[in-house]
């Protein structure tokens, strides 16, 4: 009878059948977990209101990316009662389908901001940005100063535009012909225009910093901290059977 | 194949056991030099982002300098150049020996030697400049991934190649490990990593996958490089050098069989337990859980196999330091291999996540396992490799010994103690029903438990100063060992 034993005798003095061994057997499990979870249609639950990031909330979230925030800080807020009353409703993952990188996070040195738009004052972001212990004496943050001063523009935004919609992001050509400009009119402090409005529904613009004279990368980081957890309105949410949990 | 290079070499069938072979050593030295280096930077930078914990003004407030950037500097450092080059390094010298062969490949392992190095280079460049992608464990943009991925294939073609004209029947143990270790790497390497570049010209891409699938696939990539690169390439480590310094062949060769084929098969199934709770469907959770604590045997069985091998010899861990080494590693192998799987487990998990322990349960298996495996072996090693007769001095290695374990324990004690009291504090109630900590209550409470992990960092980072110092004598004024070393005699297949 052909027993562990025996087979195994074939593949140790083999190198390729043994890497051919090893290979079948490392195979099985990412296919059965990962294979499924494109194909199966109630992974992703179908929800009203999620819509790309604008060019502005994209460059936010590629500095938050950049500093490595989400090494502290997840954006996952689980199914407990006491994650629901600290930060709101559990996270569904139809709010991240449009990460590329997703952004759930491993660890909350400081707390999880899936939900944190809407929660602060533009003026207490970046307070808190400039020097967290200013608004929160016994936070652990570093500072985060040169954010605002550092210039930022959206001269290449429409490339970034360009390669997301490759990897299913559903950017329209309207929206990325005018990435630039709305990138700009977006942290402007007069706001964007009624066109701006219709490209990107339930976006806010205004100037998010604080100093009107010039865009910064404040503006980009506080625009995207600003619409964390707000496009899906989850009075409207009913519970579904056919949702996973 | 082995009748094919006997008549090349023009020996007489059946003598090949007397042809010379000339092993290639020094990429091997190499190796041993930079994972040295690497385990003092990667630690100073481990120990320099614990003390920011503790004291944020030590950010500097400079882009550069700050948690978020330093952070990967540190795991990289640890995991992928300490480690990394243990693994690279062992590998090549444990194949040839085991192999009775040389180096498959010429000029191909300095190749692959310098190809590492300056990946490791350039992704810690990446990260302080703020090129992280931000997947943990695989911050590196896709240039940098597409380089590795061309030394990760080379490394496999040396590998094999050296197997491939080996000189004895048997595949050795610590080979299907080494070899696991490379192949599921590279796979995992390359499908986590796909991503669409904004321009040929920059560094920024983003990922093929998003949210869900995305984090599914991250930590199907991330856990199994706990799986196969600090796992499985140990054990491959640790199945040559304990044998070797305790003179006695593997325990149980059957036992290794069914610990190696049901520990490569189990791991690759337990990425999810790390998104349990999360958005990902529940099946998912579940299969990952019950695959996480069935993971709990094999591993279990790997640590049997390589403590009982010392059976017979116990005497030698009062007298040996390096076997203490060896077999605290393998202990501490089995103490992280089995919080992981009650971590695994939901209910455990729903406290444990997002906290300290965590990060407690890490270092257990990384300082425990991987570093003091790693400390036993370059004591093993770099005396033979330079030829000299012995350690530099005895007493230093029990030193260092001592300093990483007093590191050890004052690091995941402290860990464990701030990271369930984190988890508690979140989801307490007071008396009338509110929440009764805010968050900033739970940071301000890890204060003390970040002092003390600051200092066990600092300990274990001194012990590793005591090592390089001394494993810098052995070399420069250790006694020449009095014959070239023979051969190292071929390993028995137990039956």
């Amino acid at each position: 009878m052909a027993n562990v034993y025996s087979v195994h005798d074939v593949l140790q003095k083999h190198s390729i059948k043994l890497m051919v061994g090893i290979l079948a057997a490392v195979s099985v499990g990412g296919l059965v977990e990962i294979a499924p979870l494109f194909m199966i249609e109630n992974t992703i639950e179908k929800v009203e209101g999620m819509r790309p990031y604008t060019p502005l909330e994209l460059a936010g979230r590629n500095i938050y990316i950049r500093e490595g925030c989400y090494l502290c800080h997840s954006q996952q807020v689980r199914p407990f009662r006491d994650e629901v009353e600290r930060y709101g409703p559990y996270s569904l993952a139809a709010e991240s389908m449009y990460d590329h990188p997703f952004q759930w996070g491993s660890k909350r040195t400081g707390p999880d901001l899936a939900r944190v738009g809407g929660k602060y004052s533009d003026e207490w972001q970046v307070r808190h940005l400039i020097h967290p212990q200013d608004v929160v004496p016994e936070s652990v943050m570093p500072s985060y100063a040169f954010l605002a001063a550092t210039p930022i523009d959206g001269s290449e935004i429409a490339d970034h535009l360009r390669a997301l919609r490759v990897t299913g992001v559903p950017y329209t050509d309207d929206q990325i012909a005018h990435a630039a400009a709305d990138f700009s009119a977006q942290g402007s402090a007069e706001g964007a225009d009624a066109d701006f409005d219709a490209r990107w529904p339930k976006a806010a613009s205004r100037d998010f910093d604080g100093n009107p004279e010039k865009l910064t990368e404040m503006d980009a980081l506080v625009a995207y901290l600003q619409m964390l957890g707000t496009l899906v309105d989850f009075p409207k949410i009913v519970p579904d059977a056919d949702f996973n949990r | 194949m082995t009748v094919a290079s006997m008549t090349a070499g023009g020996a007489s069938p059946g003598r090949v056991i007397d042809a010379p072979v000339v092993y290639k050593d020094d990429v091997v030295r190499w190796f041993m030099i930079a994972a040295i280096f690497w385990a003092i930077v990667g630690m100073l930078v481990g120990v320099v982002i614990a003390a920011q914990l503790t004291f944020p003004a030590l950010n500097l407030g400079l882009p550069w300098t700050t948690f978020g950037r330093l952070r990967p500097v540190h795991t990289s450092g640890v995991i992928f150049a300490f480690g990394g080059s243990m693994l690279i390094g062992t590998s090549f010298h444990i194949v040839q020996r085991t192999c009775r062969a040389r180096l498959f490949g010429g000029f191909a392992s300095e190749f692959v030697f310098w190809g590492y190095q300056f990946f490791i280079v350039m992704a810690a460049l990446s990260y302080v400049l703020g090129g992280s992608q931000s997947k943990e464990y695989a911050e590196p943009e896709w240039y940098l991934d597409i380089w590795l991925a061309v030394v990760w294939v080379t490394y496999l073609v040396v590998f094999l190649g050296t197997i491939i004209k080996r000189k004895e029947p048997h595949i050795y143990v610590s080979l299907w490990y080494f070899l696991a270790f490379i192949v599921t790497i590279a796979i995992l390497h390359i499908v986590n990593n796909l991503a669409v570049p904004v321009s040929f010209l920059g560094s920024k891409s983003y990922s093929l996958f998003s949210g869900v699938q995305d984090a599914m696939t991250q930590w199907w990539y991330g856990h199994n490089a706990v799986g196969f690169f600090l796992t499985a390439g140990f054990l491959g480590m640790m199945y040559y050098f304990i044998p070797k310094q305790v003179e006695r062949p593997v325990w149980s060769y059957r036992l290794s069989i069914v610990s190696f084929w049901s520990l490569i098969f189990v791991y690759i199934w337990a990425g999810p337990h790390h998104l349990h709770y999360t958005a990902l469907p529940d099946w998912v959770q579940m299969l990952g859980m019950t695959f996480s604590i069935i993971l709990w045997m094999p591993s279990w069985a790997s640590m049997v196999n390589g403590i009982m091998t010392v059976s017979g010899r116990w005497d030698r861990l009062r007298t040996d330091p390096i076997l203490r080494f060896m077999i605290v590693a393998v202990a501490f192998y089995g103490m992280s291999t089995f919080e992981g799987p009650l971590m695994s487990i939901r209910a455990v998990n729903g406290l444990s996540h997002y906290t300290d322990w965590t990060v407690g349960h890490v270092h257990s298996g990384a300082l425990g396992w991987n570093a003091f495996i790693s400390f036993g072996a370059l004591y093993y090693l770099v005396p033979r490799l330079w030829g000299r007769r012995a350690v530099f001095s005895e007493n230093l290695v029990r030193l260092h010994f001592w300093l990483g374990t007093i590191g050890i324990v004052l690091y995941i004690t402290s860990m464990w103690a701030s990271g369930i009291m984190q988890g508690l504090m979140w989801r307490a109630y007071d008396s009338l029903g509110f929440l009764q900590y805010s968050f900033v209550e739970t940071v301000a409470a890890m204060h003390p438990y970040y002092a003390i992990r600051t200092l066990g960092g600092l300990c274990f980072l001194s012990g590793v100063l005591v090592m390089a110092w001394n494993l810098w004598m052995t070399v420069k004024a250790g006694e020449p060992a009095e014959t070239e070393a023979p051969p190292a005699p071929a390993l028995q297949p137990a039956e």
